[in-house]
């Protein structure tokens, strides 16, 4: 796992990103074509915006009565064999995870794709415990050859294109492939992994949702991974947030109907599965033991507060593909598990507003990102009120806070404002060039580094109108 | 499209200027001025007017807000309707005055009262006067941007397009990604100006290959911000405010 990243450095990771072309091949055409495949199944989805209005008051629901699901969650889930552990940290999390592997002697583990996995820093317990950690999602198993970290929460290579992965395959698998097409790297890669399936001691999963009576686990994979992850080792260990939890399957349906038309503008994945514990007397296979780690890591600070909506979250990742910044930068430079929209809200609650500073403003407040969220996360609203913490806390630097309230002072006496704004537009036209616009100015080099400036006219427009001047 | 009421005859508008029309476009809000006035209105445009405090507001700082959105309340509410050519200020006043006053009972209910009553230019002549221009010509092609707050805070996306089909001899052609964000994002574009820069690079880029001679839109931030960008790249590309190309004061260089 290649080094400790931190939103800490997002401004200079931006800068980073930035300049590099083929980066944005890849942003361009990945973010092109989920665009387009949503919009497109939507157009066959009538349904869509009261099944949004349903899904988000069942998260909300679910939220506010948290504890009583957690705990029918956890007795149906042991009713059916498994055990629950509960971890408030990652730390415990990863040190029970490892600790039921040394318990069975795990020697490698295979890994169904789980961002939750990712937020605790499984990768690194797994090495430093010295098991082997086989990545099963094809973009997952591309990262690890890399020695990257996933750039989004669905499509975790989604920074890669096909060229690169293609020189990575031919760099780092086994057998040579046929071709450089999509289906002899695809071939490629299964080849490599087949065995290693079979190999594993453990096999480690996320979950996509928790149904509360049953007890159940609910994954969905479009390569069927999950289920040769947790069906062939003799134990399945699942880390999971505790906001992914539904009070029933049918609850579950409408969240489903709406996941893969958002993440992917596919009307479903290719295998959906739910695990009801490891497996019973009379089964033909199944693992041994099934364990359950529900990991809480700030989510009951985050339901008591201005960041509950934030946990109706379904990761399906619609809001990143939609980012205008996202767009442009991808998702290393967020420095987090989740990038994105979804990301700028999430980290701040899960590391502090502190280390998590730019992402909330690093936002041009457009909106998109909540127009899309299938469970009506305000998530514009929301870096907006992040912002507002950082203002009243004093976190925005004098750099920043001063010119504001200078101006602020102005704004709010008319009398004033009308002479600073005629001053404003004189000082400003000394400035034009040749070509009547303003190529560069102090103090706005921000803007003129990249575009010219519309140069004012001698006076304002109130000057003007209380001059009579009409047009 | 809104469902408006029949305003009386002759209402009176408080024309809400905005600061960027007010320093850096001011033909923007003298075309507003005529557009209102041929759709049947009285204008008149209050001297206490600023800003609507939107650049405080997207910068947390919520009690200069505040007290900015209590000058423009007291200066407009008198009047049957405000109009502010832009969709971000008539969002700010709709959508956002309701966030700074709660607990504020009398100052809510006046925010309230002026929340209804103000309206985005195009909304309000399509509509609540149901006016379109008339003998108004424009020939050339031109295409058109959907400002982010106007499309998502107000729903404004019909009514530029019918206003501009009035327009004679103006053809428009769609804009791949019309409903993309151009950058410029108020505070963001000086505060990250290098991810603003990539973002405006994308939307002029399309802009161009729609082979147009305009660029319209019905917000100067955006407008600013890609008629910079297009001119720093050499492009030939005119931007205008609609107002302008609707009165018919869409000449010279543009913006």
């Amino acid at each position: 796992m290649s080094g400790e990243a931190s939103p800490a450095a997002f401004k200079q990771e931006a800068k980073a990103a930035l300049g590099r072309p083929q980066l944005k091949v890849a942003l361009d055409r990945a973010t092109g074509l989920l665009q387009g495949r949503r919009q497109d199944v939507l157009a066959d989805y009538p349904e869509f915006e009261a099944a949004r209005e349903k899904a988000a008051r069942i998260k909300d629901h679910t939220l506010e009565n948290l504890d009583h699901y957690l705990e029918t969650f956890a007795a149906s889930a042991e009713a059916s064999g498994a055990k629950v552990h509960w971890a408030a940290t990652p730390a415990d999390a990863t040190t029970k995870v490892v600790e039921i592997c040394k318990a069975r002697g795990a020697k490698s583990a295979t890994r169904v794709k789980s961002m939750l996995g990712e937020e605790i820093g499984l990768p690194d317990a797994l090495a430093a415990a010295g098991i082997e950690r086989v990545e099963t999602d094809l973009a997952e198993h591309i990262i690890q050859l890399a020695d990257e970290r996933p750039s989004h929460i669905v499509i975790p290579a989604l920074h890669k294109t096909q060229e690169e992965v293609a020189d990575l395959f031919a760099e780092r698998h086994a057998r040579p492939r046929s071709s450089d097409a999509v289906e002899a790297l695809v071939e490629s890669a299964r080849h490599e992994l087949r065995e290693k399936y079979v190999a594993a001691d453990v096999g480690i999963s996320g979950a996509n949702f928790l149904i509360a009576d049953t007890g159940s686990v609910a994954v969905v994979t479009n390569e069927g991974n999950a289920e040769l992850t947790t069906a062939l080792p003799p134990c399945h260990i699942v880390t999971v947030g505790v906001e992914k939890l539904v009070p029933s399957a049918e609850h579950a349906a409408v969240l489903l109907r709406l996941l893969s038309r958002s993440a992917l503008g596919s009307e479903f994945t290719q295998y959906v599965t739910f695990f009801n514990g490891p497996r019973r007397p009379g089964d033909a296979n199944g693992p041994e033991e099934m364990h359950i780690v529900l990991v809480d890591n700030r989510r009951s600070d985050m339901l008591s507060g201005e960041m509950r909506d934030m946990l109706r979250c379904i990761r399906c990742g619609a809001c990143i593909n939609h980012c205008p910044v996202y767009s442009v930068l991808g998702g290393h430079p967020y420095g987090s598990t989740y990038p994105g929209p979804m990301g700028s809200v999430l980290t701040p609650a899960l590391t502090s507003l502190e280390e998590a500073g730019d992402l909330p403003n690093a936002c041009t407040l457009n909106g998109r990102c909540q127009e899309v969220c299938p469970v009506k996360i305000p998530l514009a609203d929301m870096m907006r009120t992040m912002r507002e913490r950082q203002w009243r806390e004093n976190h925005v630097n004098r750099r920043a806070r001063l010119p504001l309230i200078a101006w602020a002072f102005v704004a709010r006496r008319p009398w004033l404002y009308r002479r600073a704004t005629a001053f404003a537009v004189m000082a400003m036209r000394r400035f034009r060039s040749n070509g009547g616009r303003i190529r560069s100015m102090p103090l706005a080099s921000a803007w003129t580094a990249a575009r010219d400036m519309t140069a004012p006219e001698r006076q304002t427009f109130m000057t003007q109108w209380k001059r009579g001047r009409r047009r | 499209m809104i469902d408006a009421a029949t305003p009386k005859s002759e209402p009176h508008v408080g024309l809400f200027v905005t600061c960027l029309a007010d320093a850096m476009r001011p033909n923007v809000a003298f075309a507003t001025v005529r557009l209102l006035e041929a759709a049947g209105c009285k204008v008149s445009v209050p001297d206490a007017q600023t800003c609507c405090g939107q650049p405080a507001f997207n910068s947390g700082a919520a009690d200069q807000a505040r007290a900015i959105a209590e000058n423009l309340i007291d200066a407009f509410l008198p009047f049957d309707y405000v109009v502010a050519p832009s969709g971000s200020c008539a969002g700010m006043i709709k959508r956002h005055y309701a966030d700074l006053f709660g607990g504020r009972p009398d100052w809510a209910l006046k925010q309230e009262e002026l929340a209804a009553k103000t309206y985005e230019l195009s909304q309000f002549l399509v509509d609540v006067m149901r006016w379109r221009p008339e003998g108004v010509a424009l020939p050339a092609s031109a295409t058109y941007h959907d400002s982010c707050s106007g499309l998502r805070e107000l729903g404004v996306k019909a009514e530029p397009r019918a206003l501009l089909e009035s327009v004679e001899g103006l053809e428009l052609r769609p804009l791949a990604g019309e409903e993309a964000c151009c950058g410029f994002g108020g505070t963001f574009c000086v505060k990250y100006p290098d991810i603003s820069a990539a973002i405006v690079g994308d939307k002029t880029k399309a802009v161009r290959d729609t082979g147009a001679d305009l660029l319209l839109a019905g917000d100067l931030g955006c407008l600013m911000n890609m008629a910079g960008k297009l001119s720093r790249e050499g492009s030939n590309v005119r931007c205008f405010h609609i107002a302008e190309v609707l009165a018919g004061m869409a000449e010279g260089d543009g913006i």
